[in-house]
């Protein structure tokens, strides 16, 4: 157990096992497709096998004759519905809003990337479903493909979508009126670094593959889709009141168990909106189950930025001005959350951990014929992270000086402090990080393990590297503003019930954060009682109040908040019955250790006592307080939080083959307040685990054509157990938010966000002290990259 | 996948006879046509299971000196059962794969497959052996002919399996990171008549022997004895993993290392 966990054994800072992990790892849990209702019908999706083409002819007439077959629908079914929408609109830097094209459920006369769905069978058996889908005779005229995107945004490039002026989505500048200024600063700069790079496109490939059951009931006019989603509330409104024009009232979406999500799953895809539809169409409950295969061409990638990047420095080595210019792909349409990714989700990131007064960032949206691109664990936040972070590096480099001595002398140490990209870090202290990682990274001790990897042949590299994010997003009104489409505050009902014990309805969503452990260790510390006493229901609109959802590192932050506010309600409630029960004055009522006390007597009753005096009101001041104890909050943050952090990593490279292995993995993070360290520390293994895949290992690639090569688990490769080491965590350094009631920041994306430069940096320093001059390798640092790298 | 009709015969004779109908397909230990299947890739009207063929089980020394291993036998069944007799061999099916793999996949079915990046072709291929079908014996050098084609005419099964046990041979595989298939797998064995190089996983036509290494180390079976030595570019495998000259490369550098650990 790492050593900062304290021996607490429950309520806040305990490091209580995770409950749910029980029926999870016990093959009880109770996941999508587990679901099975009666009459249910399958439906298997034709999916388009080219990247860019004209959908000439379409025969279903035999496949529906096939034995089984219900019904076979087609982009003619769904002409009066509604386009599949984005949830941002973002503005560019000329005050236009950005091309948003059409995204229909299923293939209009076009199809735009492999894997866009064009048909649906829906039958009695996915066998059936799968057999008459082969039987469609499809004519598709094939057009010229754009995958690249400068070639997109090539004069006469072909249009991915023919109504919009171009491929380019929206060219945004960020701050604009600071660019001549920042332009200025580099005129006059004694030093710039530049660096061009790719941040490789990922396929997040949670564990659990989509899936989607549609159901509707004929007796009540309601429809019900069961779907793996991280936020039902958000696909209710976006699937009910922008797809299939379906009230909230007469809609219920349920995400039960989620077998991870990392992104993927926020956004509201055709083939949920199908399900729902078809099951009204044909009286039926719809089921479909995505395969692996079917995961990689329609779930959401994520990154695929391309970036140059620039530098300045006085003659002093402090940063003056920082340029970034970025082409980012949203792929053949735009997901849910797509166009704030690259923009409000990285822009603003772009100061980092220091204090650079200028800054100027350009970003490019580029629509091209491959599988749209949208957050994915960190969103944004890595992207920008990893091109400033090796930008110092090659800076320190250049200038020959100690790439940690960099980083510490241009630390923000200040607090609050404004960013010229305009957000507000409230807290954090980089230097305390740093002095951490340092510790425990065994920075001093790398020479001599150095020179112990290089008797056994092998070149051994140090990177560090900071970084900062955005969580717990955030302010409705300022994201309002940014174009969000949606409010991102989160709610929370606290239902008491008659012997005590508690059910809180959450609209955050666990897809694997533990918060069945963690949000009943919040409620049960507030009141002093066993957290044992609280469950946490989530992810059915039926039961949680409307929420948005858990991604950005935002459950605790914010649906903690609502929590802590629902749960502050019930205690003023609470005390108000135990004043009467005891006869004594509201104020002079204090709860500890879940007993309700006047203050200076030894009067006291029992929580227990309490909330049974609410729901049997024989003795009740009925005419000052209604029965009952459930209460309601909703809470909007009046900020981001800022976790930040200090991460090192020590690598082993092969001269031989390029071989890159992970020896030692050091991460010193500020989350402000711990609720469950030994959860945290969870997440930051993950995230590193995921970071270290994108690193050395993920990569999605087409080819010219938008044919996808890396389509399976046999070219596409994923970070097993051996690829990655033992982590040395820590998050002792702890400046707690100032403006969510618990202090909390936000952990769940840190450690993919922190990870991938601190690998990038240790390799090009491992290369560099065998005398090879390599300065930047693109990511995944595949054994044949390294190797290229080092024959120059 | 599509329906199919499944058998499972108890000797080589009946599952000859089973295969001789229309579109039927020997099953070994399922670990590629399984998946193939499920992709909808294949079609066949009747799989023919060759895991109850007792003939084809098992291992053991002939009175030659030679290793026999039926062909239904797994790999996992080869990485415990020959260690003491051809360690290098019994490595190698060790690193097949994961658990799953190596207790279901078979070196008949590795062998019929003939996988350009599968690790028992070097083997065999390495150790000269010989593929004893119903039919005949196919020694190793004709038996592979190129990506997924062997000497097997259409019915014909691999019955077992006889490999000379070299003085020394090791095998290394550098790996396809995502997959874990050899993406450069070499075998290394020096008998007393010679020496034995066999390549997986490089080539576009599939396993093949490095006769100049082979030359070279038959004069002294070291590292540096090939350290000058090459494989041309041209006709290996270049992919989203590695160039044709990075294989190259692989191929130099697994055989060093081969040689290095079976001496």
């Amino acid at each position: 157990m790492p050593k900062d966990i304290d021996a607490k054994e429950s309520g806040i800072g305990a490091a209580s096992k995770r409950r749910e992990d029980i029926r999870f790892l016990s093959g009880t849990g109770n996941y999508t497709d587990d679901i099975n209702l009666n009459g249910q019908a399958y439906v298997h999706f034709l999916r388009s096998d080219v990247a860019h083409g004209r959908i000439t002819s379409i025969e279903t007439a035999e496949a529906a004759a096939m034995p089984g077959v219900l019904r076979i629908f087609t982009g003619a079914d769904f002409e009066g519905v509604g386009s599949i929408p984005c949830g941002w609109q973002v503005t560019d830097r000329f005050g236009e809003v950005m091309q948003e094209p059409a995204h229909p459920v299923l293939a209009q006369g076009k199809v735009r990337h492999v894997g866009d769905p064009i048909a649906a069978v829906v039958a009695e058996t996915a066998e059936a479903a799968r057999d008459a889908a082969e039987a469609i005779e499809l004519d598709i005229e094939e057009l010229p493909a754009v995958v690249d995107m400068k070639a997109a945004l090539a004069e006469g490039a072909p249009k991915v979508h023919d109504d919009l002026t171009s491929n380019l989505c929206y060219d945004w500048g960020f701050v604009e009126d600071n660019k001549a200024a920042v332009n200025a600063a580099f005129e006059a700069a004694a030093h710039v670094t530049s660096l061009e790079l790719v941040n490789n496109r990922l396929v997040a490939n949670p564990m659990e593959p989509r899936v989607a059951v549609g159901d509707f009931n004929r007796a009540t006019g309601d429809s019900t889709l069961y779907t793996t989603s991280q936020n039902p509330h958000v696909i209710r409104l976006l699937m009910g009141a922008f797809v299939l024009g379906i009230p909230e009232h007469k809609l219920r979406v349920v995400a039960p168990d989620v077998g991870g999500g990392f992104g993927s799953k926020i956004f509201h895809y055709a083939e949920e909106a199908f399900c729902t539809f078809a099951a009204k169409a044909l009286n039926r409950a719809v089921k479909w189950t995505s395969s692996r295969s079917e995961a990689f061409m329609s779930d959401a990638h994520g990154r695929d930025h391309v970036t140059k990047i620039e530098l300045a420095l006085d003659a002093d080595n402090n940063f003056t001005a920082l340029r970034t210019d970025t082409l980012a792909n949203m792929g053949a349409y735009l997901s849910t959350f797509a166009p704030s990714v690259p923009t409000w989700l990285h822009g603003t990131l772009m100061a980092g951990n220091y204090k650079t007064p200028l800054i100027y960032v350009n970003v490019k949206a580029v629509f091209t014929n491959t599988v749209p691109v949208d957050a994915y664990r960190g969103a944004g936040r890595p992207e920008a992270t990893f091109q400033l972070e090796r930008v110092i590096d090659k800076a320190a480099l250049e200038l020959g000086v100690d790439p940690i001595a960099l980083r510490r002398q241009n630390f923000i140490t200040e607090f609050p402090y404004a960013t010229p990209v305009a957000v507000e870090y409230d807290t954090g202290d980089y230097v305390a990080t740093m002095d951490k990682l340092e510790e425990i990274a065994d920075i001093a001790g790398f020479a001599a393990r150095r020179a112990e990897s290089e008797r056994a042949g092998k070149l051994r590299g140090l990177g560090v590297n900071c970084y900062i994010e955005a969580c717990g997003i955030a302010p409705s009104n300022l994201v309002g503003q940014l174009g969000a489409r949606a409010g991102l505050y989160e709610s929370a009902t606290v239902r008491v019930n008659a012997t005590g014990g508690i059910v809180v309805m959450t609209g955050s969503h666990s897809h694997g954060q533990g918060h069945e452990t963690s949000f009943p260790q919040v409620i049960a510390s507030m009141i002093g009682i066993d957290e044992n006493m609280v469950e946490i229901e989530h992810g059915d609109t039926n039961n949680a109040p409307m929420g948005m959802g858990t991604y950005g590192s935002r459950s605790l932050a914010v649906g903690g908040s609502a929590m802590v506010r629902a749960t502050e309600k019930i205690i003023a409630k609470a005390k108000k019955i135990a004043a009467h029960l005891m006869e004594a004055a509201d104020a002079d009522i204090e709860l500890k250790d879940g007993q309700f006390s006047v203050a200076g007597t030894d009067k006291s009753v029992a929580w227990g006592d309490v909330t049974l005096a609410a729901y049997v009101p024989h003795n009740y001041p009925l005419e000052e307080i209604e029965p009952g104890l459930e209460e309601t909050a909703f809470y909007d943050p009046s900020n981001f939080t800022y976790p930040s952090g200090a991460y090192a990593c020590e690598v082993e490279v092969d001269p031989e083959t390029g071989k890159v292995s992970i020896a030692r993995f050091a991460a010193a993070d500020d989350f402000g307040n711990i609720v469950n360290p030994m959860i945290v520390d969870g997440q930051v293994h993950g995230g590193i685990g995921q970071g270290i895949g994108q690193a050395l290992l993920e990569g999605c690639v087409y080819d010219e054509n938008g044919q996808l090569l890396s389509a399976s688990f046999m070219d596409y490769a994923m970070p097993r157990a051996d690829d990655v080491p033992f982590y040395e965590v820590d998050h002792s350094c702890q400046t707690p938010c100032t403006h969510n009631p618990l202090g909390v920041k936000g952990c769940g994306e840190a450690g993919a966000i922190g990870s991938p430069p601190a690998v990038v940096n240790a390799v090009v320093n491992a290369l560099r002290s065998a005398g090879k001059d390599v300065t930047h390798i693109d990511m995944p640092l595949s054994p044949a990259r390294v190797w290229a790298a080092m024959q120059g | 996948m599509y329906e199919f009709e499944f058998t499972r015969p108890a000797s080589v004779a009946e599952a000859v006879a089973a295969l001789n109908a229309e579109e039927a397909q020997a099953l070994g230990g399922g670990q590629t046509l399984i998946p193939t299947l499920k992709q909808r890739l294949a079609m066949p009207t009747t799989l023919v299971s060759l895991s109850g063929v007792a003939e084809m089980q098992g291992i053991g020394l002939q009175d030659d000196g030679q290793l026999v291993i039926g062909g239904a036998t797994t790999h996992a069944e080869v990485a415990s059962g020959a260690v003491g007799t051809y360690p290098a061999l019994a490595a190698l099916a060790g690193q097949i794969g994961d658990p799953a793999v190596r207790n279901r996949g078979t070196l008949g079915g590795s062998l019929a497959n003939n996988d350009p990046a599968a690790c028992y072709p070097a083997a065999a291929l390495g150790s000269g052996a010989t593929i004893v079908t119903n039919t005949r014996e196919i020694p190793a050098d004709e038996y592979f002919q190129g990506m997924f084609t062997t000497a097997l005419e259409e019915g014909e099964i691999v019955v077992s399996v006889k490999f000379p046990v070299p003085e020394a041979a090791n095998y290394q595989k550098f790996v396809q990171p995502a997959s874990r298939f050899a993406m450069v797998g070499v075998f290394a064995a020096r008998f007393a008549d010679g020496v034995r190089v066999a390549v997986t996983g490089a080539s576009e036509e599939g396993v093949f022997r490095w006769t100049d290494a082979e030359a070279a180390l038959a004069s002294s079976f070291t590292p540096d004895a090939i350290s000058a030595l090459s494989v041309d570019p041209d006709g290996m495998i270049g992919d989203i993993h590695g160039t044709k000259a990075y294989r190259a490369h692989l191929v130099n550098v697994m055989t060093r290392r081969a040689v290095a650990a079976a001496v």
